[in-house]
């Protein structure tokens, strides 16, 4: 109820705000473009996949890698969406509203989280059209799909859980931005150093990759689920640190 | 022990302390308000207003000490606390970017008012706070003004036991600032208010009591007029033709302080006993024939007792105005 409420004005801000249509713009134009790009390729290599045994199908050739590129676009955009979820009420001294209501630090974190992943479903739905417009042409391999759509949510709502507690560092949105963008980055880029098993572990990409081939294990997903409670619980953390000290 | 404290007071706070690093804001401080008591904290910048009344109203915790709100303790159960807690910080917690109606739904919500009390705990609190015409605009639009009412109908638009007000009235016109003080006097009846203030006539139109805090200590606290009461019995101005030197004077029985005026007028203040002692000194003038000519009482105001009081542990020389600026 309560984190219902914040929720809904979190959400509400966003879209009052003309940040959020301009992301969701975009997104939209950026992944448009990719997707052409892709389905392109993939008309490219039709009369050759015709005439091979057990050919991949379209899902695989255009929405496995759009997915994949997605996912890096996103993760240029996610900060810029998550950055001002706390430390905006910090500059502005709104928190005290929340701190002197009767309203726990959890359910505060819980509200921002869940207004942010309400504006990642929007953005989910604009991004799952573009696959499922192939439909106007052929058939697609639903579970693909879905796997595949799964595994976009929630890498963004892993993205979004780094974003929130990073926005709890700090009055400054810029600077969340920047440390949010910084920390993702490292966690896509971190197996690149070789074959160590636990940088392998530990990479986002890693992770993302088996869903996108349309494999939905338990090691992928607790991973993810991992990070999201972990950041959740360092920003409810942080922001109990504010009532402690200043 | 709960249902005890709910018939005192609505507010206990007992031996608070906070202190920010190194830094000891608050040091020891008890008091209680009571209920439908509209209670003043006056104290010069720094002394620790803020502090305190963020750490009633659970925004910071204190480094040691209790605070009870209607019986509950706000560390031990925040949101049966909070729940009957309004609050509205030096600084209003408004979102710019909603409109009156938008931010005071909200806070409603947020409040746990129900559903179906939602819309009536709005209007009538938008009447109250003279917001009425102005439900639809951007708060970021209103005037300082009115964006100070919407601060304080957010502190009270769940109906809270206690109302904490932090400089309700920095930054408005006098207008502004005799409206809001008879919407706090009106508050005052059926909740208790706190409010911190540093402008001393405010103390005097909307308070029953004052506190005066002094770096991070409680030095007074009682009511309004006993503390007026206190200040004009102190103090005496006496004239007298054939004056004794000022030593006599000071010697006298219970005189704890003398100023020379010139031409035979001193300025005496006295331990507070009652009449007694000018009896006693008209008596002496008299037998000694130091022709007393003018013998009064000298009201001070309360910008001098305040000053009195927060200055009597450190060098008077600075002028008032500086210290409560």
């Amino acid at each position: 109820m309560m984190v219902l409420a914040i929720a809904g004005r979190e959400l509400r801000s966003l879209f009052l705000s003309p940040l959020a249509w301009v992301l969701l713009a975009v997104i939209q134009i950026i992944l448009g473009y990719m997707f052409t790009t892709q389905v392109d390729f993939f008309l490219q290599l039709q009369p050759r996949l015709a005439v091979t045994a057990d050919a991949p199908g379209v899902t695989e050739i255009v929405v496995g890698p759009f997915f994949g590129n997605a996912a890096l676009v996103l993760l240029l955009i996610v900060p810029l969406l998550t950055m001002r979820l706390i430390s905006d009420e910090l500059r502005n001294r709104t928190l005290s509203l929340l701190f002197s209501a009767p309203v726990s630090m959890t359910e505060i974190v819980l509200g921002k989280y869940l207004g942010t992943l309400g504006f990642i479903a929007v953005m989910m739905v604009l991004i799952a059209l573009m696959p499922l417009s192939l439909l106007s042409g052929g058939a697609l391999d639903f579970g693909l799909l879905f796997s595949g759509l799964f595994g976009l949510f929630l890498m963004l709502a892993a993205f979004a859980a780094i974003g929130l507690f990073m926005s709890a560092l700090t009055a400054q949105p810029v600077v969340a931005a920047i440390a949010t963008f910084g920390a993702l980055l490292m966690l896509w880029i971190v197996d690149w150093n070789g074959d160590s098993k636990v940088f392998a572990a530990l990479s986002i990409v890693r992770h993302y990759e088996p869903l996108l081939r349309g494999i939905v294990s338990t090691r992928d997903i607790a991973y993810y689920l991992i990070v999201i409670f972990a950041f959740l619980a360092l920003s409810v953390r942080r922001l109990d640190s504010y009532r402690l000290q200043h | 022990m709960t249902t005890d404290r709910q018939f005192s007071s609505l507010v206990q706070v007992e031996h608070l302390e906070r202190s920010y690093g190194s830094l000891c804001a608050v040091a020891d401080i008890s008091f209680e308000v009571h209920r439908g008591e509209v209670l003043g904290f006056l104290g010069p910048n720094g002394a620790g207003k803020s502090t305190t009344m963020q750490v009633i109203s659970g925004n910071l915790a204190p480094s040691a000490g209790r605070v009870f709100v209607n019986g509950v303790d706000i560390l031990d159960e925040p949101r049966a606390a909070k729940a009957e807690l309004g609050f509205l910080p030096e600084q209003p917690p408004l979102y710019h970017d909603l409109t009156v109606d938008e931010y005071l739904s909200y806070c409603a919500r947020i409040h746990r008012i129900a559903r179906e009390h939602r819309a009536g705990a709005i209007a009538r609190t938008k009447e109250r706070c003279g917001l009425g015409a102005v439900g639809r605009r951007l708060i970021g639009n209103l005037s300082k003004g009115y964006q100070q009412r919407v601060g304080l109908a957010q502190a009270i638009v769940h109906a809270p036991a206690v109302v904490i007000l932090d400089e309700p009235t920095v930054g408005l016109d006098p207008i502004q600032i005799r409206e809001i003080r008879g919407l706090i006097r009106e508050l005052g009846g059926e909740h208790s208010v706190i409010l911190s203030t540093h402008i001393l006539p405010e103390v005097q139109a909307v308070c029953d009591r004052v506190l005066i805090m002094h770096r991070g200590r409680l030095v007074f606290d009682d009511t309004l007029a006993e503390m007026q009461q206190r200040a004009q019995m102190s103090w005496l101005v006496v004239g007298l033709r054939n004056p004794p030197p000022i030593a006599v004077l000071s010697g006298l029985d219970g005189v704890t302080q003398i100023e020379d005026l010139g031409g035979g007028r001193v300025r005496l203040r006295h331990a507070p006993e009652g009449g007694e002692f000018a009896e006693r000194l008209a008596l002496r003038a008299a037998t000694e024939g130091w022709k007393l000519y003018e013998l009064s009482r000298e009201r001070r105001s309360l910008e001098e007792i305040f000053v009195d009081i927060t200055t009597s542990d450190t060098s008077t020389d600075t002028s008032p105005r500086e210290e409560a600026a």
